[in-house]
């Protein structure tokens, strides 16, 4: 799989979030999909719970509706700075990828700390479209430390 | 070198009788709490003395997490670091993590192995697992120069140790002879309703941290608090996973200490009139789930209780939202941070197919949770909305001034009932 291909697909899902656009988000998915943020002690236990959990893409949508309508916290957003793709392996048509992140998280009154870094594994595929979507994407943050609250997916 | 740990020490502590460092508890109500208990310095510190060092049973562990002999984790009680660890004889100790000679961690990461000891990095003083010191690197010197004196007893010189309980699988705490047993701390009404939950072999499925901006009694409340569920979080009340108008009611253990809330059966309308009345923010019928295999839950204690909310004082949780079951213990951190340890499990004998429900149910809590996200915020909102209100009150009057349990859940019953317990530990 093109490098370059899947450097805009993870560009498109950072910008989709840190510009609060996130209706785009979950149309990057397949459905059925996995979705998970968890930590890499939780991984390294073979524990496997995520503070966020979907296995479709309406499950994604939800996320979104309930962020749009439902929940209510502090005036935030993110800024994803993403590394570079490292392709795994593939396998029936599908490619692993992991991809090294960081996201700062600007919050109301202006303060900008360093909110989670970690490495987001996921498995691409290309969509009956030609695009490229991702079927699988595992959010492994570095700490087990999540401040406050977390709204907005990673 | 360790000196006898008892009130002795601590003359400053006392008041006089009934009276707070701020003068009397204000209308003497369970029903007023003055704002300074979330700012002071002070009666943090004797939060620290007298509550969670003192006689009262403090979470320390899962016995899950520590199956085998030689298998430890460390926390804190209150201010103080311990190691909890399986005994060779399946038993269960806990000991302050801090070396008899220089006061180092004993022990500092987060759990482990250490087959038959302990031993400090610093000067390889080693323990054993029931925290008794046992060895002393050099404890002769070299060439019969150096070493330890003599008369040195190793036997007067090890870390705190806490008596410990077990119940249903939660691992507690105390540093204190006069606690009573565990199940006479909790009474009858909320012991039974741990047994309830936890009534056979659990299995850990994840573990993550949520540091809060407030003071560790705001959480503490708020999980007592049943007035707000439904209309703080809107996911919650929404997708009828509970509501005040929902059957249901709260239990307060006979010393105010512990509570357990309840939602009965299924959500059906009545009484759906009350919110429309108050046009609250929290009534909204149009917003609908996608894929609401997020809500499909089923019936697994063999009664119709859907949620049920359980606090043991002064800081752990035991929760059950649905299929949804997690640990929360609250661990303070100064006046105003705390963080929020939630430890989420399922059972040994659950199916595929109870993994995969319990795995998005765990959509609703956590960090990131549909229904308890708010909860992450609000207390900071409190904290700082009352910066420059030490001198000031809050009213928790809704359901009476007192601390009983009451058949309904528009009530802060036991959020007077912490404050019952909590003065009695402070001696205000």
């Amino acid at each position: 799989m093109d490098v370059a291909r899947l450097v805009e697909l993870n560009a498109a899902y950072a910008r989709a979030i840190d510009n609060e656009q996130f209706e785009q988000w979950p149309e990057l998915f397949a459905d059925p999909c996995l979705y998970k943020v968890t930590t890499a002690d939780n991984v390294a236990k073979g524990l496997e719970s995520g503070i966020m959990y979907a296995d479709s893409r309406d499950m994604l949508r939800d996320r979104v509706s309930a962020l749009r309508k439902a929940n209510i916290y502090e005036r935030q957003r993110y800024r994803h700075i993403v590394g570079l793709p490292h392709v795994m392996g593939h396998a029936n048509g599908a490619t692993d990828v992991e991809t090294p992140f960081l996201i700062v998280r600007i919050m109301r009154d202006g303060t900008m700390p360093l909110f989670a870094t970690g490495c987001s594994r996921h498995t691409v595929a290309t969509g009956r479209d030609g695009a490229l979507k991702l079927a699988e994407r595992i959010v492994v943050c570095d700490g087990g430390r999540f401040d406050t609250l977390v709204a907005i997916p990673l | 070198m360790d000196i006898r740990h008892d009130a002795s020490e601590y003359q400053t502590d006392e008041t006089p009788h009934g009276q707070t460092p701020h003068g009397p508890w204000p209308e003497n109500s369970l029903a007023r709490v003055p704002y300074w208990v979330y700012q002071d310095q002070d009666n943090y510190a004797r939060e620290m003395r007298r509550i969670f060092e003192g006689a009262t049973w403090n979470f320390v562990c899962l016995e899950a997490d520590i199956p085998d002999k030689g298998d430890y984790r460390t926390n804190q009680v209150g201010g103080m670091p311990v190691i909890v660890v399986r005994d060779t004889d399946g038993s269960i100790n806990c000991f302050e993590n801090r070396c008899a000679h220089r006061g180092a961690l004993i022990a500092f990461d987060d759990g482990g192995n250490v087959q038959n000891n302990f031993k400090c990095i610093y000067h390889a003083w080693s323990y054993d697992l029931g925290g008794n010191l046992r060895g002393i690197a050099f404890e002769r010197g070299i060439n019969g120069v150096g070493g330890m004196p003599k008369d040195f007893k190793r036997e007067t010189h090890s870390p705190r140790k806490l008596r410990t309980a077990t119940l249903c699988g939660l691992v507690f705490a105390t540093l204190s002879p006069d606690t009573p047993s565990i199940e006479e701390y909790l009474g009858a009404d909320v012991l039974g309703r741990v047994r309830r939950v936890l009534n056979r072999p659990i299995r850990i499925m994840g573990r993550f941290t949520q540091p809060l901006p407030n003071n560790w009694k705001l959480y503490v409340e708020n999980v007592k608090d049943t007035y707000h569920a439904s209309l703080l979080h809107l996911f919650f009340a929404t997708f009828r996973i509970t509501r005040l108008t929902q059957a249901g009611g709260v239990l307060v253990s006979p010393d105010g200490a512990h509570h357990s809330s309840y939602t009965i059966g299924s959500a059906d309308m009545p009484g759906v009139e009350a919110f429309r009345e108050k046009d609250l923010r929290s009534e909204n019928d149009d917003y609908k789930l996608a894929d609401p295999s997020l809500l499909d839950s089923v019936e697994e204690f063999g009664d119709k209780i859907q949620l049920q909310i359980l606090s043991i004082f002064p800081g752990v949780v035991l929760q059950q939202i649905h299929n949804c079951l997690a640990v929360r213990q609250v661990v303070p951190k100064g006046t105003d941070k705390m963080e929020l340890m939630w430890t989420y499990f399922g059972f040994d004998d659950d199916t595929p197919e109870m993994n995969k429900r319990r795995l998005k149910q765990q959509n609703l809590v956590g960090p990131a949770g549909f229904v308890s996200m708010e909860d992450g915020c609000v207390g900071g909102f409190v904290q700082r909305g009352i910066a420059a209100a030490g001198d000031k009150i809050s009213v928790v009057e809704m359901g009476g001034s007192t601390a009983e349990s009451q058949a309904t859940r528009a009530t802060e019953s036991p959020v007077r009932g912490f404050w019952k317990a909590y003065r009695r530990h402070m001696g205000y």
